[in-house]
């Protein structure tokens, strides 16, 4: 997809139209995944890694429904478990083991895990949970061997503060990672397990947002909270976002894995059109009398229409494909051509569910007779008007009629004609409650799956509950990061500039700067630049490959700053040697250099006049600069330029022209 | 408790809490805590849990524990009592199709969750088995027999011989094959048993069970039946087998002869393995492919040598370097008729238990001699040690497994207690309990990290 054609969905739209979106009644809510910074994995012991190499060794698995406590099967269980999938998981022996595996029963749950996402939930307000019921959330797509995904409530109603209101926060969760996909191709998906089980919490928003701005936002906030918590993990896919729309008169639908923030506007602006437009489709619907009782679809083979191989051509269908299947959309001329995304029409959405559920995904998959064609649908090719009737006729489809072709294996074809009149039905009546992912254009979605509901909650009989004692909270208070907002505000009244605290309150080193700032002598600003901006200046510098930019261990650091404040370092030695220090090149017991005293100085300008009385420049203060340069480049920082200027210009007071 | 209790599983304070509040389990409440509101269904707790918590489940499915002490008020505003229930539908019949009868005992292979006590518990009927498997209807037309209703561990002389009994009755009744659903714990005890007690079977008698319980949607309960019903109804091998999975994989099912399978891993889906030989055959839901040439094939008829006894005073003895002679002679005190023992090596005990293990043959006492190499041949005239043994009486018995010697020793006791005669139907095979060769493939154990054994791993299903 080209840029032009992202620019073109994207320009001119005011993502925060407040009255644009409140008449549409939107409504957005967020789910964030972040990783924790754990050293292991939530139910076992294996280290957390991310894995790009050959697999070690791949297994099979299938995957059932099963009944939920409350006796019933899920929806989206039974829907995966139509697609009837080979599953295939990569194993690594560095990074997973039977448990990943589902060979072997959890072991305790990680400590350290429910440590930080106890702290988290206490950043974000929630009123924890007295006990930790591990919960099994069923996954039938194969994401995780076991086919459910062990998950925990740690805390409840908490809330964040945004343009003035509070933004509420539904639940904390704590949960295992699960698989990523590698392939997913017609019955056979491919998954690697290497983030599999790694620790995670799941932040739920209520639908607070009411513009797609806002949202991204939000969600902005949220991920500067978690970061500065100083628990997650960074990288790689460590951070996910779903996102929920609803408007007037509709259920959510869930985006899932918005890969960036900002492209949570976009989707989210054209999600809720989406919307608006089936709304409108269910209403011509009915206003052509019909709804899921009255409406009538029937299937019929027609393969033996098509046993001409030019025939097929014609149609883009291929030789392989066994059956072809039409199925007949009573009444429904022309309404597969209404407008449900940019460039996309509802046929889209039949094509999306037969791709998904019968597995047929060479697209295109569906071909439209719809009497008057004009232009392209999507999974349309250019259907000459004669071969149409012959179908029509074959089957007695009145001109009203809308034709829906799906073409395939017996049993995917049979689905596939299954699904596209299970989805003209719901038309008729709802918006399915879905889950999408986007296109490549991340403007758009296409579907995924049919959005899970509570039914698939299972207690895990594998782990015991745990109590949350109150020692357990207060000492996780005791350690706890402030809030990044209120983080700012500490650091901006200590005289930090504002792009500096902003970046400082998630840092990895804010913890170390808060404990230090109080107790020695040094200028926190100064603290702060070394700690955030010369860290990741000298951290970039290309240097010799034995030489690294590590922080060296926080006991180190402090006597570092300590002696630098109490030697009153001037800014340009405290760069200087902190540069060395990182780089390894600053021996153990060194400490920051005290400034120069008046006569160290004046006998160093003497000599530098002296060395550089030949240099002349053409202006006085230039003359003055490259001195001044000279001075601070032997004194290794060692003064500040105030003092070495107010010296020089005593020392030059009349300007001599360079010859 | 009884299972009409209005608040299943609580005890103690939570129990005083939710009786003072007058709301009940399964209630739909909102709770009032110090805390905060709360709102969901009060599902019944763990008996084992403690008595300071109750659990409710949240609107989104989610359970969470709350803190009794901190509850102000409860208000019920409606009642949901779960009834979990695999859907019920009759088992199709099909007169073309062959009929096998799956004889129920318990453990994974047919459970569900029991939310009262938040374990698995064992459930069975064909209805609810088609519920869960449709597929069964596609092999064969499945009677269901439940026989009792107990884990794998509380299976016992007792239930060895009404199973024998029942597999009798349903051979006499023409059935095609006969399906054992059965815990995996002891599943090879059950099966060495069976192939003692039930000889030359007309049918295919196939022991199933699953390691991951079947409320799971990995579980491999469903793959195992269909083999195991495939293999009853198709499956040319009239002999008692375990039909487990062979690599962990959803890819095929191995095919073990009853005398010798034993468990091998504590959780793995393909634990049990065939030791000291190769396993009889390789099969899925759809065939059955011999892997060893000699098996007892199906007949037509309905003969069957049925011999359901035992004698539960045998006991195994699990050697140890340090062990002392009061072991031995506290089972001849307790008037033990059997004993048998997994030696060291090649079958080897020490010194000290040489005078009581001597008393206890002197006594009439059959003791044997298996190792706790599991794989292998007792060999004691290699040693002195096995020399001196076998001078106090002790019957070596060659590659029999300790369990499948135990399981025998107890069945021949029934018997005879005449030591010799004993011993002559403890080294007589009835079917490969004791084989004659060990091929050079009956001792494999891949070790991981091999280049050549990693190669084989990154290409094969394992």
């Amino acid at each position: 997809m080209s840029n032009a054609w992202r620019k073109k969905l994207i320009e001119g739209i005011d993502f925060d139209d407040v009255e644009f979106y409140g008449n549409l009644g939107f409504k957005c809510g967020l789910e964030i995944h972040q990783q924790l910074d754990t050293k292991k994995k939530l139910f076992c012991r294996c280290p957390v890694g991310y894995r790009n190499d050959e697999p070690d060794a791949i297994i099979l698995r299938h995957m059932r429904p099963t009944l939920s406590e409350m006796g019933t099967y899920d929806g989206t269980a039974l829907m995966e478990f139509k697609t009837k999938k080979q599953i295939i998981y990569q194993l690594y022996r560095g990074n997973v083991c039977t448990y990943e595996m589902d060979d072997t029963p959890p072991f305790p749950i990680n400590q350290e895990a429910l440590d930080y996402a106890i702290e988290i939930a206490l950043m974000l307000g929630c009123q924890l949970v007295d006990e930790v019921h591990i919960t099994r959330k069923q996954y039938l797509d194969g994401s995780i061997p076991t086919g459910f995904q062990r998950t925990a409530i740690i805390g409840l109603n908490g809330w964040i503060p945004y343009r003035d209101r509070k933004i509420r926060i539904q639940q904390l969760a704590l949960e295992e990672d699960a698989c990523r996909e590698v392939q997913d191709k017609g019955h056979t998906i491919i998954f690697r397990t290497d983030r599999l089980s790694t620790p995670l919490v799941e932040i739920v928003t209520k639908p607070d947002m009411h513009t797609p701005h806002e949202a991204a936002e939000v969600d902005e906030l949220l991920g500067r909270l978690l970061r500065a918590s100083g628990r997650v993990r960074r990288g790689i896919g460590s951070a996910r976002q779903d996102v929920n729309v609803s408007i007037t008169g509709s259920d959510r639908i869930e985006i899932k894995g918005v890969p960036r923030t900002p492209d949570i506007r976009p989707l989210t602006h054209y999600e809720a059109l989406r919307q608006k437009a089936l709304l409108e489709l269910r209403d011509k619907l009915h206003a052509r009398g019909i709804t899921e009782q009255t409406l009538k679809a029937t299937c019929h083979d027609v393969t033996k229409l098509f046993y001409d191989p030019q025939e097929r051509k014609r149609y883009g269908i291929p030789d392989d494909a066994d059956r072809v299947n039409a199925v007949n959309l009573v009444g429904w001329q022309g309404l597969l051509k209404h407008k449900t995304q940019p460039g996309l029409t509802f046929a889209a959405e039949l094509a999306g569910r037969v791709r998904v559920i019968a597995c047929l995904d060479r697209m295109p998959n569906i071909l439209v007779l719809d009497n008057q064609t004009e232009g392209k649908l999507h999974g349309e090719t250019d259907v000459p008007v004669e071969l149409e009737e012959h179908v029509r006729k074959a089957i007695g489809a009145d001109k009203n009629d809308t034709l829906v072709l799906v073409w395939g294996s017996v049993e995917d074809v049979k689905t596939g004609a299954e699904e596209i009149i299970i989805r003209v039905k719901e038309a008729a009546e709802i918006i399915p409650q879905e889950t999408r992912q986007h296109m490549v254009d991340k403007c758009r979605t296409d579907f995924e799956r049919i959005l899970p509901g509570p039914d698939r909650m299972y207690p895990d009989t594998d782990s015991p509950p745990e109590a949350i004692s109150k020692e357990r909270v207060v000492r996780i208070q005791g350690t706890m990061a402030p809030k990044p907002w209120d983080r700012e505000k500490e650091y901006a009244g200590m005289g930090i500039p504002a792009h500096l605290a902003r970046q400082l309150a998630i840092h990895p080193n804010a913890r170390f700067f808060d404990r230090l700032v109080g107790g020695i002598s040094i200028n926190p600003r100064i603290l702060a630049e070394a700690l955030v901006e010369w860290h990741r200046a000298i951290a970039r510098e290309k240097l010799a490959a034995e030489i690294t930019a590590d922080m060296p261990d926080e006991q180190r650091l402090e006597r570092f700053f300590i002696s630098a404040g109490k030697n009153r370092t001037p800014r340009r030695a405290l760069y200087c040697t902190f540069r060395l220090l990182l780089h390894g090149l600053y021996t153990k017991d060194a400490e920051p250099p005290a400034p120069l005293s008046t006569d160290e100085l004046k006998s160093l300008c003497e000599k530098v006049i002296a060395e550089r009385k030949d240099v002349r420049y053409k202006t006085r203060k230039l003359t003055l600069d490259f001195l001044l340069g000279e001075v601070i480049d032997q004194s290794a920082g060692r003064a500040e330029p105030e003092q070495i200027i107010s010296f020089l210009e005593n020392r030059i007071p009349s300007f001599q022209p360079a010859v | 408790m009884n299972e009409h209790d209005k608040l299943k599983g609580y005890k103690g304070k939570a129990r005083e809490v939710l009786e003072s509040m007058g709301t009940r389990v399964w209630a739909d409440v909102e709770i009032e805590t110090d805390k905060g509101i709360y709102e969901g269904i009060i599902l019944p707790r763990a008996e084992q849990a403690d008595d300071l918590h109750i659990v409710l489940k949240l609107e989104t499915g989610y359970n969470i524990g709350l803190a009794v002490h901190a509850i102000r008020s409860i208000k019920e505003k409606a009642f949901r009592e779960a009834h979990y229930k695999i859907p019920e539908q009759e088992f199709p019949y099909d007169p073309i199709k062959l009929n096998v009868t799956l004889l129920g005992t318990g453990g994974t292979i047919a459970s569900r969750l029991d939310y009262r006590t938040g374990a698995v518990i064992p459930a069975f009927t064909p209805g609810e088995l088609y519920g869960a498997v449709p597929e069964l209807a596609d092999i064969c037309n499945l009677k269901t027999k439940k026989l009792f209703g107990v884990f794998s561990e509380n299976m016992g002389p007792e239930q060895y011989i009404a199973t024998a009994k029942a597999i009798g009755r349903e051979i006499e009744a023409g059935v095609a094959g006969i399906v054992i659903g059965h815990g995996t714990d002891t599943m090879h005890h059950t099966a060495a048993a069976l192939t003692f007690m039930i000889q030359d079977s007309p049918v295919p008698i196939i022991m199933v069970g699953s390691q991951r319980s079947s409320d799971r949607p990995s579980s491999d309960a469903a793959f195992n039946l269909r083999c195991a019903c495939n293999a009853a109804a198709h499956g040319s091998i009239a002999e008692v087998l375990v039909c487990m999975f062979g690599p962990t994989s959803d890819a095929y099912n191995l095919l073990h002869r009853g005398s010798r399978v034993r468990k091998m891993h504590s959780s793995y889906r393909s634990t049990f393995r065939t030791l000291s030989d190769i396993p009889v055959a390789k099969c899925t839901p759809d065939e059955v492919n011999p892997i060893k040439k000699d098996f007892r094939p199906r007949r037509k008829d309905k003969n069957v040598k049925l011999d359901a006894v035992f004698d539960d005073r045998v006991a195994i003895v699990y050697y140890y370097p340090a062990m002392k002679p009061d072991i031995i002679e506290s089972l001849i005190d307790n008037e033990y008729k059997g004993i048998v023992i997994a030696g060291t090596g090649l079958g080897h005990v020490n010194k000290p238990l040489y005078a009581p293990l001597r008393k206890a043959c002197r006594m009439g006492i059959s003791v044997m001699m298996t190792v706790q190499t599991l794989w292998g041949y007792v060999q004691m005239f290699v040693y002195d040690t096995g020399r001196d043994l076998m001078e106090l009486g002790i019957t070596p018995c060659s590659n029999m497994l300790p369990e499948v010697a135990y399981i025998k020793l107890g069945w021949v006791l029934a018997h005879t207690h005449d030591r010799e005669k004993v011993a002559k139907m403890m080294l007589t095979p009835i079917n490969d309990e004791i084989t004659e060769r060990e091929p050079h493939d009956g001792y494999l154990i891949f070790q991981g990290g091999l280049p050549e054994v990693e190669e084989f791993l990154k290409g094969r299903l394992r």
